[in-house]
């Protein structure tokens, strides 16, 4: 059966090791981020004993960097520390519209972005916004660190591409291109605290005749995993982000939705919301290029 | 089962505690410490009621575990009083007669004491969006927010 234990390494190194022993023994081991899922879980649907190992104590994780090629977010930043960051806010300020409708600001003290990420939820905030701006996992192992598309990272519902022994250190974004902006827009039936029924992020980059050279489109809690929509950014590729150009985005977004039906909203609501959303989202980010 | 020895400041004061590492820090102040002015309404981070500062910031303390307190400093309702009485806010939260069982209570005056160290004059909408995640079944909202309002008004007079 075996005990609780926590562990707080300093170093990636150290995390590492403890994730390595825990595997080579069978033993459990789970990173523990913000905790806002972590906690929630081990209150109620999984008490089994397991080792802790928070990575709010490394220095990688606790990074940002708003650089010249790229930015880096670390894996441990609470999304209230995101927000307060202006220069990040300005980059991105999609992704930072998802990370800021995360739960309460009591949560937003400790949900990561990362944490959202992991955790796979079909409905989580933050990932279709980081598949947008084509956000990248920094992943470590004991063999050194690997990337991967924030597309192909979550695999199925609460399920993503992690080995074991390996955890997220951090994502990291390119840069965007001049007049590319993003935004992210979710529907609940309520102001706040709640879940998505459907969530549409929407990156895209204009010339400087207003036509769209390049978008990116992702749909959320309509299939059992984020989408990356590739028709829809045809659909707006070419275009002056139009209203022809909007409808057709839309609808690329209702077709490639699989939802199911649950308390939340039937599957021919979603489909029709998150085509509304994709249009809504696009129209702000098209807007946020040409400011 | 092996417990961990944490060592803290809790409103000022240094405090070590022995906790099992599973504890949340609400498990922890009031079970192990018995500062029992932080609330329990749900576990799960919806309420609000177990509202505390970490290190300035808000969080709920049910999802926060009792030795990620090591090193940090922890703010309570029992440390929001000064010296010679109430603060403005729990000042004002009488006089708008702001709580009825008063469950909520310490988590909104927590609560509202980050918000108006952040945002000096916060308009309605502010407020509302920041107090979100602290639930009141008996008020209706209207008078915590009158109260809020107060305060940050007393608050900047003061300043
Ligand atoms: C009241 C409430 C409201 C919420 N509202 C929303 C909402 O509106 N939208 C939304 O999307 N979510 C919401 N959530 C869920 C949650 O807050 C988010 O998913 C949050 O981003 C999780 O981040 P965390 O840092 O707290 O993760 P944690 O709880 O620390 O971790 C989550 C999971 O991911 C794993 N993990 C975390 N970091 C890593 C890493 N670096 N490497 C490997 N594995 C890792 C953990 O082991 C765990 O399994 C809400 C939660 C609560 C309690
Ligand atoms: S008891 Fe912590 S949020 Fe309800
Ligand atoms: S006064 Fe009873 S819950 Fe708020």
């Amino acid at each position: 059966m075996g005990a609780f234990a926590y562990v707080a390494p300093t170093t990636v190194a150290e995390a590492l090791g403890v994730l390595e022993e825990h595997a080579s023994q069978g033993k459990r081991a789970q990173i523990l981020a913000g905790g806002t899922d972590l906690l929630v879980q081990l209150q109620s649907v999984d008490r089994t004993p397991r080792t802790i190992v928070d990575i709010k104590k490394l220095e990688e994780a606790n990074r940002v960097e708003v650089g010249a090629d790229e930015t880096f977010v670390g894996a441990a930043v609470a999304s209230a520390v995101l927000n307060e960051n202006e220069e990040l806010k300005q980059r991105f300020p999609g992704l930072i519209e998802a990370a800021d409708l995360i739960g309460s600001t009591q949560i937003q003290g400790r949900a990561t972005i990362a944490g959202n990420l992991c955790n796979a939820s079909p409905a989580g905030d933050t990932i279709p916004a980081l598949i947008a701006i084509g956000a990248v996992c920094v992943i470590a192992s004991e063999s050194g660190n690997r990337e991967l598309a924030v597309e192909d990272f979550v695999t199925g519902v609460g399920t993503n591409a992690l080995q074991d022994g390996e955890f997220l250190v951090g994502l990291k974004i390119p840069n965007p291109p001049a007049r590319t902006a993003d935004a992210y827009l979710r529907f609940i039936p309520r102001t706040e605290m709640d879940i998505a029924v459907a969530g549409a992020g929407v990156a895209l980059t204009l010339d400087d005749a207003g036509t769209c050279t390049a978008a990116r489109v992702s749909i959320g809690a309509v299939a059992p995993t984020a989408l990356l929509v590739t028709a829809a950014a045809d659909a707006l590729v070419g275009t002056s982000v139009d209203d022809d150009a909007l409808a057709a985005a839309a609808a690329a977004c209702s077709a490639a939705a699989s939802p199911i039906t649950d308390k939340r909203g039937t599957v021919e609501y979603r489909r029709k919301v998150v085509g509304v959303l994709c249009k809504r989202a696009a129209a702000i980010a098209r807007d946020r290029a040409q400011a | 089962m092996s417990k961990v020895q944490v060592e803290t400041r809790i409103n000022g004061e240094g405090v070590e505690f022995l906790c099992e590492p599973q504890q949340t820090l609400l498990e922890v102040l009031r079970e192990t410490l018995s500062r029992t002015g932080t609330k329990e309404g749900c576990a799960t981070g919806d309420c609000g009621a177990c509202s505390v500062l970490l290190d300035g910031r808000l969080v709920c303390s049910c999802l926060v575990l009792g030795v990620e307190a090591e090193g940090k400093e922890v703010t309570t309702i029992e440390g929001i009083a000064g010296n010679d009485g109430l603060h403005p806010i729990q000042q004002k939260f009488l006089e708008r007669a702001a709580l009825q069982c008063g469950i909520c209570t310490p988590g909104l005056i927590v609560a509202t004491k980050a918000l108006l160290d952040k945002h000096k004059n916060p308009d309605e909408e502010t407020i509302r969006y920041w107090l979100a995640g602290n639930l009141c079944r008996c008020t209706g909202y209207d008078k915590i927010i009158r109260a809020v309002q107060d305060a940050a008004e007393e608050l900047a007079y003061e300043a």
